[in-house]
């Protein structure tokens, strides 16, 4: 491995750590989409700084940039304000008029300068160790990597000193309120943050990829836990592993990094949502299998329960009384002997005291919806659990 | 005389130019339990917004032991409405509650295992401690309300406001919540419930506030929950078998 390509790497997992920190608590605040605003409409800021400054990484291209990023959610809410289009139709409205701008500029003004319409779609990262740093004749390393390590070096400042400040706003915006902890200031700070995290990352991996870069690690690492200083952490490590697989999957196919990192942070979100233990989509199929398993063996030890006669209880008659294929009717008795809720002797089924007990507590808890009887049948039951 | 805890003085709450709330004038003493009942749309949730600086007033003041809210905010605890918050959110019971203490703390600084024991010891009061580590979507509803409500035990507060903490619970938790109100009161605190079940304001409360965009009536229970105030309040000629 070249030190070049040890750099993009390395530029790449602190893009993608940057990322993933406010992509976290918007997919939280169930604001995606706005992250695709701001990194479109800070496309006119790019172009106008970059007039003024002639530098891609000057920090004033920087911060006119983010403005523009905070000014699209300003824009997006006055007009929400209105009550004359819904949210997502604000955001519609808004960033392809700003970015669309950017678009004009770039064509009618700087077409002979190194700023073109497909390396803000999709950056270029390849390059990013090209340009340097130099402090006298020492080499300091790529500029990028100076830029987002000072991004990043902020965000991680302001996500510890302010982390149960923005919890408790994410959470509960009426409390934070009461208690004194301003919600409107910590969402323009959380704003600020995308937006001048999504300028940083915009030299790197482009407009339309720094989206997938905070919402998709969040959104895999969401479906895995129910702690939100692991959902952080996760997200930073699902952004980091798809910035260096994507890097090699890119060297491998000789393809666009960016366009490979993407790809890899879609395939990761992907296997997380099939595989996840408890919200995966294979976890959720099996569990409403487990249920309604569990509904059927709840009916008939019922009709067990309300039918004394040895007729009622053959186990050939089972089949035609409840009216269940051959299949299920052996699961469920399968299952309520293995709990050791009924007893066949002579082909005839019988409650256990332990089965008699399970189902006057499982008609209680249906008719009651009282959690507290249940309590400890929900480790055994899925049907349980809510 | 009694001490005065919360004090309305000609509020007036808009959304959009369309008042919600009309020129409320309220006196809530010190150590009672008290109801605000009303129809849908009756300005409840407002009222209690508005006092807790939540939504902007266009007219009026509060004052919570006759100095302004905003320097008042550690006698005031609030237990919202449990549909406000996203219950999906990554977190635990244990977690929820310990945000009651964030406001002692103020900016920047966490919590530590002084408010952790706190957090514990609501917990245990409301009946949820095994609970605990549980995530807060595993909860069933009568469950949440009682974290909200351990959440809001543990800001040790003066007065507090509920935003209907009887709504989606069982039977069960229901006792539970007005058994600790009735303690709070005991304690001296002051209670305000924004209440729906018109039957069992008698059996419940001290206190009763009939509210419709304008004050109705205000005062002891015995003494205005009648017939005549709630005919007033709901517009239809309401009658409730009350007993006294």
């Amino acid at each position: 491995m070249t030190d070049a390509q040890f750099e993009i790497q390395l530029i790449a997992s602190l893009v993608a750590i940057a990322c993933a920190i406010p992509g976290t608590f918007l997919v939280l605040r169930k604001m995606a989409m706005i992250s695709d605003a701001i990194s479109h409409s800070i496309l006119p800021g790019i172009v106008v700084g970059f007039f003024i400054t002639q530098d891609l990484n000057s920090p004033l291209l920087i911060l006119l940039a983010a403005m523009t990023g905070v000014l699209t959610v300003v824009l997006v809410e006055k007009i929400q304000k209105t009550k004359l289009v819904k949210e997502d139709t604000a955001i519609g409205l808004v960033f392809p008029a700003l970015f669309s701008i950017g678009v004009i500029l770039i064509a009618k003004f700087a077409n002979d300068v190194h700023l073109d319409i497909d390396a803000v779609l999709l950056g270029e990262l390849a390059f990013t160790p090209f340009d340097r740093v130099f402090y006298g004749d020492i080499d300091l390393g790529p500029k990028s990597l100076w830029v987002i390590g000072i991004i990043l070096s902020v965000t991680l400042t302001l996500l510890f000193l302010f982390f149960k400040e923005l919890k408790l706003s994410t959470f509960d915006a009426g409390l934070a309120t009461s208690l004194g902890f301003s919600p409107v200031i910590l969402h323009y700070g959380l704003m600020s943050v995308a937006s001048i995290t999504t300028v940083g990352a915009f030299d790197a991996v482009g407009a339309i990829l720094v989206v997938a870069l905070m919402i998709a690690p969040a959104a895999s690492a969401y479906l895995l836990t129910t702690n939100l200083k692991k959902m952080i952490g996760l997200a930073c490590f699902f952004g980091v592993f798809s910035a260096i697989s994507g890097y090699w999957v890119a060297h491998w196919l000789d393809a666009s990094i960016a366009g490979s990192i993407t790809t890899m942070l879609g395939v990761v979100f992907l296997f997380v949502y099939l595989f996840a233990p408890s919200k995966g989509l294979i976890a959720v199929l099996y569990r409403e299998k487990q249920q309604r398993i569990e509904v059927s063996l709840i009916t008939f030890l019922l009709h067990l329960k309300n039918h004394s006669e040895k007729r009622e209880r053959h186990v050939n008659h089972l089949n035609e009384h409840i009216n269940w294929e051959k299949v299920r009717s052996k699961t469920v008795l399968t299952l309520a002997l293995k709990n050791n809720m009924i007893l066949i002797t002579d082909d005839i089924v019988s409650l256990t005291d332990k089965g008699d007990e399970f189902t006057s507590k499982a008609i209680e808890y249906i008719l009651t919806n009282e959690d507290s009887l249940i309590e400890d049948m929900k480790d055994d039951f899925f049907l349980f659990r809510g | 005389m009694e001490k005065i805890a919360v004090k309305v003085d000609d509020l007036t709450v808009a959304y959009n130019y369309k008042p919600v709330l009309w020129d409320i004038d309220l006196k809530i003493p010190e150590g009672v339990l008290m109801a605000i009942v009303g129809p849908n749309g009756a300005g409840k949730s407002t009222l209690i917004k508005a006092i807790l600086g939540i939504l902007k007033p266009i007219a009026g003041s509060v004052t919570i032991f006759d100095k302004p809210y905003k320097s008042q905010r550690k006698h005031v605890a609030y237990v919202p409405q449990k549909g406000s918050v996203d219950w999906d959110f990554p977190t635990t019971a244990l977690d929820v509650v310990m945000m009651g203490t964030y406001g002692s703390l103020g900016w920047i600084k966490r919590p530590g295992i002084k408010e952790k024991k706190r957090a514990l010891e609501a917990l245990e009061k409301v009946g949820m401690l095994s609970f605990k580590n549980r995530q807060i979507s595993q909860l069933s509803g009568g469950q949440q309300q009682r974290i909200f409500l351990a959440r809001a035990l543990v800001q040790d507060a003066s007065i507090y406001f509920m935003d209907e903490p009887f709504q989606g619970v069982d039977a069960t938790t229901e006792v539970a919540i007005i058994n600790i109100l009735k303690e709070l009161r005991k304690a001296g605190k002051t209670v305000v419930v924004v209440h729906h079940d018109l039957q069992t304001v008698p059996e419940y409360f001290d206190w009763v506030t009939f509210l419709n965009v304008k004050k109705i009536a205000t005062g002891p229970v015995k003494d205005i929950f009648n017939d005549d105030n709630l005919t007033k309040t709901y517009g239809i000629n309401y009658k409730v078998s009350i007993q006294k």
